[in-house]
C-alpha cells in the first residue's frame, strides 16, 4: 500500500518535474522571445514611442541600439514589437524587413533580401530577378514613390549593425538613411550593435543622414537587483498546473536566494560578467539536474554548476595529458623562464628533455627521439604550443620556431591537481610527476613506452570531464 | 534604332553639287542616297521631302522637312531642317491650348526659335509624307501610320495658329514634287511580308500615276492585290465614301492581315463574353466572306474616273491606306452584330442589344478622329448616339435573316452598296452606325489587349522585367498631428519642405543666374559645388530647379529637361550612363551601350532636343580609375551641340584638384561655389522659419542648439534632429497634457544623448572583472612604458590586482572571454583570437578616460 502511493507520488512528481524543466528550459534557452526585460523601461518606452510614431504618424526615423553582447538589445526589440503589434493600428500598418550583418554580407544580397520580404513585383515564388544594379534601382524607384501619408511604413531591423558598414561605399546605409530622411515611403532604421564606436565608422555623409538616436542598453544593475533577477528566472509562474510543488519550489527558490553559497556563487558570476545570458547558462546547468529523487535545486548544484561553467580549458586539456607530454611541457615552461618568453624549437624542448633525463635516468625511461617527436606533435595538434610562422617546406619540423600557449599559472594548477582527480582519469599508474622545481622528491613512476597507443582512451576521458 | 546600328547604312549624295560656297566651302546637293546594306535597298531623298529624325527616344523620331543639303569643309553631310512637332513634344500644360484631341498622326509646323536646325544628315531615317490638311479637315484614316503625317496648325512655343496659306501651299508643293520623283531609284525589291505595306502603297500611287495599266500591276502583283485596286477604283466611282460592305470586302484582299486580325477578334471577342455568352469564331465568317468575294470577283469592276483632285496621288494613296486600316477594324463589328444576333436568338430581345449598343455608344466615341468627324457634322454627339442606336437595331434585324444563308448575306452587302449609292442621307447614317461601334471598339480593344496578356497563365510566373515597384499601402490612415508639439516634430522633419530655404538666397542666386543663363544661350555648362554634409547643396539646387520650371511654365525660359542621379545611388560609376539614358528616354540597355548611345546623342550635332539640366550628386562616387566616367559627363557640355548643363555635387573644395585627372579637371571648368557650414544664426534662422508660427521652442533653446551644432559641425540635419528629439524629451516629460514648449533642461537632455561619450557610461556598467582588468591594462601600460600588451601581460597584472584586493583571481578562460567582450564593444583593440596569450591588447579610449570613468566608483 505504502509501496503504491509512493509510486502515485513518483509519477505525479515526475510529470511536476518534466513540467518544471520545460518551463525553465524555455525560459533559459529562449530568453529572447520570452524573458522579461530588466532594468531597460525608459529604453523600452523610448522605442515603442518611436516605432509608435512611425506607424500612427508616418514618420521616418533611425536609430541604433547599441550595448554589450547579451545585454538584452534583441529581447528590448521583441519585446517593444510584440507589444506594438496588440495595437490594431499597427499590426496590418507595418512591413518588416529584417536583416543580419552576418548573413547578408553584401549589399547585393542584402537587397535582394529586403526587395524579398517586402514581396514586391520582381520577386516570383523566393526569387529576385535582375542585376544588382536594377535591384537597387527598382528598390529606390519603390520607396521613392510612396509619401508619408498614404504608403505603409516599413521598419528596418539590422542586426549586427557594424557589420554593414563595411559593405562597400555604404550604399545600402546611405540609401536607407536617405530615404529615412526625405520625403518618401516612410521607414525607420533600426540598427543593432556592440560596437560603442560605430558613429565613428559612419562615412561622412551616411554619417549626416543618421539621425543620431543611440539607445543604450547597459547592465545597469547592481547585485542585488542580479539576484532578484535570479530568483525570478527560476520562479515557476502562477499558472503552474501543480499548485503544492510551485509553492515548495519557489519557496526553496526563495531560501537559495539568501543562501551564503549560493550568494557567493553567484557574487563570483557577477564580478566575472554582467551578461544575464551567463547567467542563464549557469541556472540551465543546475536546472538539468533535476530529477525525480532530487526535486529541488541545492545550493550545491549551483556550486557544481559554477566549477563546471567557469572552469579552464587549456587546464583541463593539461590534466589529460601523458606523463611525456607533461615532461615536455615542463621543459618548455624551464626554456620560458630561461629565455624570458623567446620561441623555441623542438630540439631545444628535447635536449632540456635530454637533460632532465640524464640527471634523473634512474626514474624516468628515457623515450627515443621519435616517440619525443610524437608527443610533440600531438602538443601542437592540441594547440598547447603553437608555431609563430607557417610551416614552410624549407625548415625542418624539429627547427620550427614554438611558443608555448600556457600560463605558469595553468600548468602549476595542472601539476598540482589533487591524485583523486588523476584517479578519475584512469591514470592511477601515472605517478606524480618529476618537475625541475621539486627536484628533490622522488615518485614512483612507470615507464611509458607507447605513448600514441594510450592516446585514445585519454580522448574518451577528456569529453567526460569537459 | 537597334537594328539600325546593327546594319551599316550609307549615306551618300544623289547627283552632282548644284552650287558651292566658297567662302565657306560648303558644297550644296539637291538630293541624298541612304543605303541599307541588310536589306540591300536604297532611297534617295530629294530637297523638300519629309523625313524622320532619329531623337532620343528611338521610338520617337522627329519629323521635320529637308530644306538644305550641304557638305561642309570637314567632309560632313549636314541637312537644314524646318521641324515639325509631335504632340508629345509639346509641354503637358500647353496641350490643354488646343481644346481637341490630336492623333498620333498630326504634327504641328514647329516655329519654336531655339532649336538647332542644322542636324547631321547620318540622323536621317527615312523619308515620310506630311500633307497639309485645313484646320476644319478631318484626318484621314490611313494604315500606314509612322509613314505619313498630316499638319494642320503651327506651333511657336507659345501658341497654335492655322497654318498660313503660304505655308500651306508650300507643304503641298513639296508633296507633289515628292511624288514626281522618278522612282527609278526607289527599288521595289520585295523581301519579307513586312515590306508589303510600303509596296501597296507604292502600287496605289503608281495606279494613279498611270491610269490605265492596272493588267500591268494585276500581272505584276497576287490577285489579292489587283482586287485591291479594282475595290479601290469602285470605290472612287462613290466618291471616295467608305460603306460597311467595302470594308469587309476588303478585309479578305489582304491575306496578310488576316493573322492579326483574328488576332483582336479573339480579344473582342474575350471582351464580348462578359456581355453575350457566346462563342464566335473566326472561321466561319471568314468563310462567309470569302464566298462574297467571289461573288465581287465575278462582277464587272467599275471602270476609274480619276477626279482632277490636285493632290489625287496622295489622295489615293490616303484612301488606300483607310481602307486597310478598315479592313483591321471590320471583325470586330461584325462580331459584335453576330453576338447580338446570337442574343437575340436567345430570346433576350432589344433591352440586351440597347444594353450592349448603349454601352458601346458610350465607349467614348470622340476618341478617334472618325467618330469625331460624324459627331462634327451632327449637333451633338448625343443625338448621333441615339441615332446610331436606332440604326444599329436596324441593321442587326436585317442581318438578322440575312446571315441565314452566305449567298444572301453577299448580295445583301451588294443591296446596301446600291443603297448607299443612290442616297446619300442613308448612307451617312449607314457609315455614321457602324463608324460608331467600330470607333468604339477600337481604343477598348488596345487596352484590354495588353491586360490579358499579363495575367494569361496563372501557372506561369510573371516576367519581373515590367514589374512596377511600389511598396503596398498602408491600411489605416496616417495619424493627424493633433498637439503642438506633434506638429513642431513634422516641421522639424529633414523631409519636410520647407517654404523657403533662408540662408542659402546668394548661393541660390548664383545657381540660378548660371542655369538660367545657359538655359536662354542654348549651350552648355558645368558648376560644381562642394560642402560638407548637410549645408543645404542638394536642397538648393532642387529649389533652382524648381524655380525654373515654374519659369518655363510661365514661357520666362525655354523648357528643359530635368534629370538627376546620384553617385551613393548607383551600384557602380558606369551605371550613371544607365540611368541617364533610362531617365533621358526610357531606354534600358547596358552601360556601354548606354555610353554609346549618350555620346552620340549629345556630340553629334542635331536634332532638336531640349536643354538638359542633369544634377550629379556624391560626384565623387564616380570616380573611377581611368575616370572615364567623370571625363564623359563633363566632356559633353563643351560639345557645341550638347545643350547640357551639369551641376556636380560633392562634398569637398578641392575635389577637382585632388582626384581628378588634369583633363578632367580642365573639363569641369572653374566655375565652382562652395557652401560654407551654417552659423548658428543661420541655424537659428532655419529652424524658427521651419516652425514658421508653431510656438513650441522657447527662444534661448532654439540659440542653443544652433550654437551647439555650428560648433560642432554647422550640419542643418543635426540640428533639426536634435530639436525633434527635444520636442519628444519634452513630451516625455509633461505626461499630463498640459501643453508645454521645450525648454532649455530638454534640449541639453537631447544633446547630451547625442554626443556624450558612450565608453565612460560603458566602463562604468562593466562587470568588476571588467574594470579590474582595464586596471591591469593601465598598470601593464605604465610598467612597460609601451601602449600595447599581450594578454599574459595584463593577466599577471590582473592577478596581483586580484590579490591586492582579497578576491578570487580568475582563470586564463575568464581572462579571454572578458578581454573579447571588451574587444567586441571597442573599449580595446584586440588582435584575432587565435594566439590566445599572446594576443596584443591596445586601448581604443584615452587612458585618462579610463583613469577618470574608474576613479568615481
Amino acid at each position: 500500500m505504502s509501496k503504491r502511493k509512493s509510486k502515485e507520488s513518483i509519477s505525479t512528481n515526475g510529470e511536476c518535474i518534466s513540467q518544471v524543466q520545460k518551463v525553465l528550459r524555455e525560459r533559459l534557452c529562449y530568453h529572447y522571445a520570452t524573458g522579461k526585460l530588466f532594468g531597460i523601461e525608459h529604453q523600452y518606452r523610448h522605442l515603442l514611442e518611436l516605432l509608435k510614431r512611425t506607424t500612427i504618424h508616418g514618420e521616418s526615423n533611425s536609430a541604433l541600439i547599441i550595448g554589450p553582447r547579451g545585454s538584452g538589445k534583441t529581447a528590448l526589440l521583441n519585446h517593444v514589437l510584440k507589444d506594438l503589434m496588440e495595437i490594431k493600428q499597427v499590426k496590418e500598418n507595418l512591413l518588416e524587413v529584417r536583416l543580419n550583418g552576418l548573413l547578408q554580407t553584401n549589399d547585393k544580397v542584402a537587397l535582394k533580401e529586403i526587395t524579398r520580404q517586402l514581396r514586391l513585383e520582381n520577386v516570383v515564388g523566393d526569387k529576385v530577378f535582375g542585376s544588382f544594379a536594377e535591384n537597387l534601382a527598382f528598390l529606390l524607384e519603390a520607396l521613392r514613390k510612396g509619401n508619408r501619408t498614404s504608403s505603409c511604413p516599413v521598419l528596418f531591423i539590422l542586426d549586427e549593425f557594424d557589420l554593414f558598414v563595411h559593405h562597400k561605399n555604404q550604399t545600402l546605409l546611405y540609401n536607407l538613411f536617405d530615404i529615412s530622411q526625405s520625403a518618401q515611403t516612410p521607414v525607420t532604421v533600426i540598427g543593432l550593435t556592440c560596437r560603442r564606436d560605430i558613429l565613428e565608422l559612419f562615412e561622412k555623409r551616411v554619417k549626416s543622414r543618421f539621425s543620431h538616436r543611440q539607445i543604450y542598453v547597459l547592465n545597469s544593475f547592481d547585485f542585488k537587483q542580479y539576484v532578484k533577477i535570479f530568483k525570478e528566472q527560476l520562479s515557476l509562474p502562477a499558472d503552474f498546473p501543480d499548485e503544492t510543488f510551485a509553492q515548495k519550489w519557489n519557496n526553496n527558490v526563495q531560501h537559495l536566494s539568501v543562501d551564503k553559497t549560493v550568494n557567493d556563487v553567484l557574487q563570483s558570476l557577477f564580478h566575472y560578467t554582467k551578461d544575464l545570458r551567463s547567467l542563464h547558462f549557469l541556472l540551465m546547468l543546475a536546472v538539468s539536474n533535476v530529477t525525480v529523487h532530487h526535486p529541488l535545486i541545492t545550493a550545491s548544484d549551483l556550486q557544481e554548476a559554477s566549477k563546471q561553467y567557469r572552469m579552464d580549458s587549456k587546464a583541463n586539456i593539461v590534466h589529460g595529458l601523458s606523463v611525456l607530454e607533461i615532461c615536455l611541457i615542463i621543459a618548455m615552461k624551464h626554456l620560458n623562464d630561461v629565455y624570458e618568453g623567446e620561441p623555441f624549437n623542438f630540439q631545444m624542448v628535447y635536449n632540456e628533455f635530454q637533460k632532465f633525463i640524464q640527471r634523473k635516468a634512474h626514474c624516468m625511461y628515457n623515450f627515443e627521439k621519435p616517440v619525443v617527436m610524437k608527443a610533440f606533435e600531438h602538443l601542437l595538434q592540441l594547440e598547447l604550443v603553437k608555431p609563430i610562422e607557417k610551416p614552410s617546406v624549407r625548415t625542418q619540423r624539429e627547427y620550427l620556431l614554438m611558443k608555448l600557449l600556457l600560463d605558469n599559472t595553468q600548468i602549476m594548477d595542472a601539476l598540482q591537481a589533487p591524485a583523486s582527480f588523476r584517479c578519475k582519469q584512469g591514470m592511477q599508474e601515472v605517478p606524480r610527476i618529476p618537475v625541475w622545481e621539486e627536484e628533490g622528491e622522488n615518485k614512483g613512476k612507470t615507464p611509458l613506452d607507447d605513448v600514441p597507443e594510450r592516446r585514445s582512451g585519454r580522448f574518451t576521458q577528456k569529453t567526460v570531464t569537459t | 534604332m537597334n537594328t539600325r546600328q546593327q546594319t551599316k547604312i550609307i549615306y551618300s549624295w544623289y547627283g552632282k553639287p548644284t552650287s558651292s560656297d566658297r567662302k565657306l566651302r560648303t558644297l550644296q546637293y539637291k538630293g541624298i542616297i541612304i543605303k541599307s546594306e541588310r536589306t540591300r535597298t536604297e532611297k534617295c531623298i530629294q530637297l523638300g521631302e519629309f523625313v524622320l529624325i532619329e531623337g532620343e527616344n528611338a521610338d520617337r523620331p522627329f519629323v521635320a522637312q529637308l530644306l538644305d543639303l550641304y557638305e561642309d569643309g570637314a567632309q560632313q553631310k549636314h541637312a537644314v531642317v524646318q521641324w515639325f512637332s509631335h504632340i508629345t513634344e509639346i509641354p503637358q500644360n500647353k496641350r490643354k491650348l488646343l481644346k481637341r484631341e490630336v492623333s498620333c498622326q498630326e504634327v504641328f509646323f514647329d516655329q519654336v526659335s531655339g532649336y538647332d536646325n542644322d542636324i547631321a544628315v547620318e540622323t536621317i531615317i527615312e523619308s515620310v509624307l506630311v500633307i497639309p490638311l485645313h484646320p476644319k479637315e478631318e484626318l484621314p484614316i490611313t494604315l500606314n501610320k509612322e509613314k505619313i503625317f498630316y499638319v494642320k496648325q503651327s506651333w511657336d512655343g507659345k501658341c497654335f495658329k492655322a497654318l498660313s496659306s503660304d505655308t500651306f501651299s508650300k507643304l503641298k508643293e513639296a508633296n507633289r514634287k515628292g511624288d514626281g520623283v522618278p522612282n527609278s531609284l526607289n527599288s521595289f525589291v520585295p523581301l519579307d511580308i513586312s515590306s508589303m505595306k510600303e509596296e501597296t502603297k507604292k502600287v496605289a500611287r503608281s495606279v494613279m500615276k498611270t491610269k490605265n495599266v492596272e493588267v500591268e500591276i494585276e500581272s505584276k502583283h497576287s490577285a489579292s492585290k489587283s482586287s485591291l485596286s479594282k475595290e479601290r477604283h469602285s470605290q472612287r466611282v462613290a466618291n471616295g465614301i467608305k460603306t460597311p460592305t467595302a470594308r469587309k470586302k476588303l478585309q479578305l484582299n489582304s491575306p496578310t492581315r488576316l493573322p492579326q486580325s483574328k488576332l483582336l477578334d479573339c480579344d473582342v471577342l474575350e471582351l464580348l463574353d462578359d456581355d453575350f455568352d457566346s462563342i464566335v469564331t473566326l472561321e466561319p465568317s471568314a468563310a462567309k466572306r470569302k464566298v462574297k468575294f467571289t461573288g465581287i470577283l465575278g462582277s464587272p469592276p467599275k471602270m476609274p474616273c480619276p477626279d482632277d483632285d490636285s493632290n489625287s496621288v496622295s489622295d489615293a494613296a490616303e484612301h488606300q491606306q483607310r481602307f486597310s486600316d478598315t479592313t483591321r477594324l471590320s471583325p470586330y463589328y461584325s462580331n459584335v452584330q453576330k453576338s447580338n444576333e446570337k442574343a437575340k436568338n436567345l430570346n433576350s430581345k432589344n433591352d440586351t442589344i440597347l444594353n450592349g449598343l448603349q454601352e458601346l455608344g458610350s465607349l467614348s466615341p470622340v476618341l478617334t478622329p472618325r467618330s469625331r468627324r460624324a459627331c462634327a457634322q451632327k449637333t451633338s454627339a448625343l443625338i448621333a448616339q441615339q441615332i446610331s442606336l436606332l440604326n444599329m437595331i436596324e441593321s442587326n434585324q436585317k442581318e438578322d435573316f440575312l446571315s441565314s444563308s452566305d449567298g444572301s448575306y453577299s448580295s445583301s452587302s451588294e443591296e446596301e452598296d446600291s443603297d448607299v449609292l443612290c442616297s446619300p442621307e442613308k448612307r451617312t447614317k449607314a457609315s455614321r452606325t457602324f463608324s460608331i461601334p467600330k470607333s468604339s471598339r477600337k481604343p477598348s480593344v488596345h487596352t484590354p489587349a495588353k491586360t490579358p496578356k499579363k495575367t494569361s497563365l496563372p501557372g506561369t510566373p510573371k516576367t519581373p522585367r515590367n514589374a512596377t515597384p511600389e511598396i503596398p499601402r498602408r491600411s489605416h490612415a496616417a495619424q493627424k498631428p493633433a498637439s503642438m508639439l506633434e506638429e513642431a516634430r513634422l516641421r522639424l522633419h529633414v523631409s519636410a519642405i520647407p517654404e523657403s530655404l533662408p540662408c542659402r538666397e546668394e548661393e541660390f542666386q548664383d545657381i540660378y543666374n548660371f542655369v538660367e543663363s545657359k538655359l536662354i544661350d542654348g549651350t552648355g555648362g558645368c558648376m560644381y559645388i562642394s560642402g560638407v554634409p548637410g549645408t543645404g547643396k542638394t536642397a538648393t539646387v532642387h529649389e533652382v530647379i524648381r524655380c525654373l520650371q515654374q519659369a518655363a511654365e510661365n514661357d520666362d525660359v525655354p523648357a528643359f529637361e530635368f534629370i538627376e542621379i546620384n553617385g551613393m545611388k548607383l551600384t557602380d560609376p558606369h551605371q550613371a550612363y544607365v540611368q541617364i539614358l533610362e531617365l533621358l528616354t526610357g531606354q534600358k540597355v547596358t552601360a556601354t551601350h548606354a555610353a554609346t548611345l549618350l555620346a552620340k546623342l549629345f556630340c553629334t550635332p542635331g536634332p532638336k532636343r531640349k536643354t538638359t539640366v542633369l544634377i550629379v550628386d556624391e560626384l565623387d562616387l564616380l570616380w573611377t580609375r581611368k575616370q572615364n566616367v567623370m571625363y564623359n559627363l563633363f566632356d559633353w557640355p563643351t560639345q557645341k551641340h550638347s545643350k547640357l548643363i551639369i551641376l556636380a555635387i560633392a562634398n569637398t573644395m578641392d575635389l577637382p584638384e585632388r582626384i581628378m585627372m588634369n583633363r578632367v579637371a580642365s573639363r569641369l571648368g572653374l566655375t565652382r561655389m562652395s557652401f560654407q557650414p551654417y552659423t548658428y544664426k543661420q541655424l537659428q534662422q532655419i529652424i524658427s522659419s521651419r516652425l514658421n508660427s508653431v510656438k513650441a521652442f522657447e527662444e534661448d533653446a532654439i540659440q542653443l542648439v544652433s550654437r551647439k551644432v555650428a560648433a560642432l559641425s554647422g550640419d542643418a540635419r543635426r540640428c533639426l534632429d536634435i530639436c525633434r528629439r527635444a520636442t519628444e524629451i519634452c513630451e516625455f516629460a509633461s505626461q499630463k497634457n498640459i501643453p508645454e514648449i521645450v525648454r532649455m533642461a530638454h534640449v541639453t537632455e537631447a544633446i547630451d544623448e547625442m554626443f556624450s561619450s558612450p565608453y565612460i557610461s560603458a566602463i562604468r556598467n562593466a562587470s568588476l572583472h571588467e574594470q579590474i582588468f582595464l586596471k591591469a591594462i593601465l598598470a601593464e601600460f605604465r610598467r612597460a612604458g609601451v601602449e600595447e600588451a599581450t594578454v599574459q601581460q595584463v593577466y599577471h597584472q590582473h592577478i596581483s590586482l586580484c590579490r591586492m584586493e582579497g578576491m578570487q583571481s580568475p582563470t586564463v578562460s575568464d581572462i579571454m572571454s572578458i578581454c573579447s567582450r571588451l574587444g567586441a564593444c571597442r573599449l580595446l583593440l584586440v588582435e584575432s583570437s587565435n594566439k590566445y596569450l599572446h594576443m596584443r591588447v591596445r586601448l581604443n579610449i584615452s587612458q585618462d578616460d579610463v583613469m577618470y570613468a574608474l576613479k568615481d566608483e
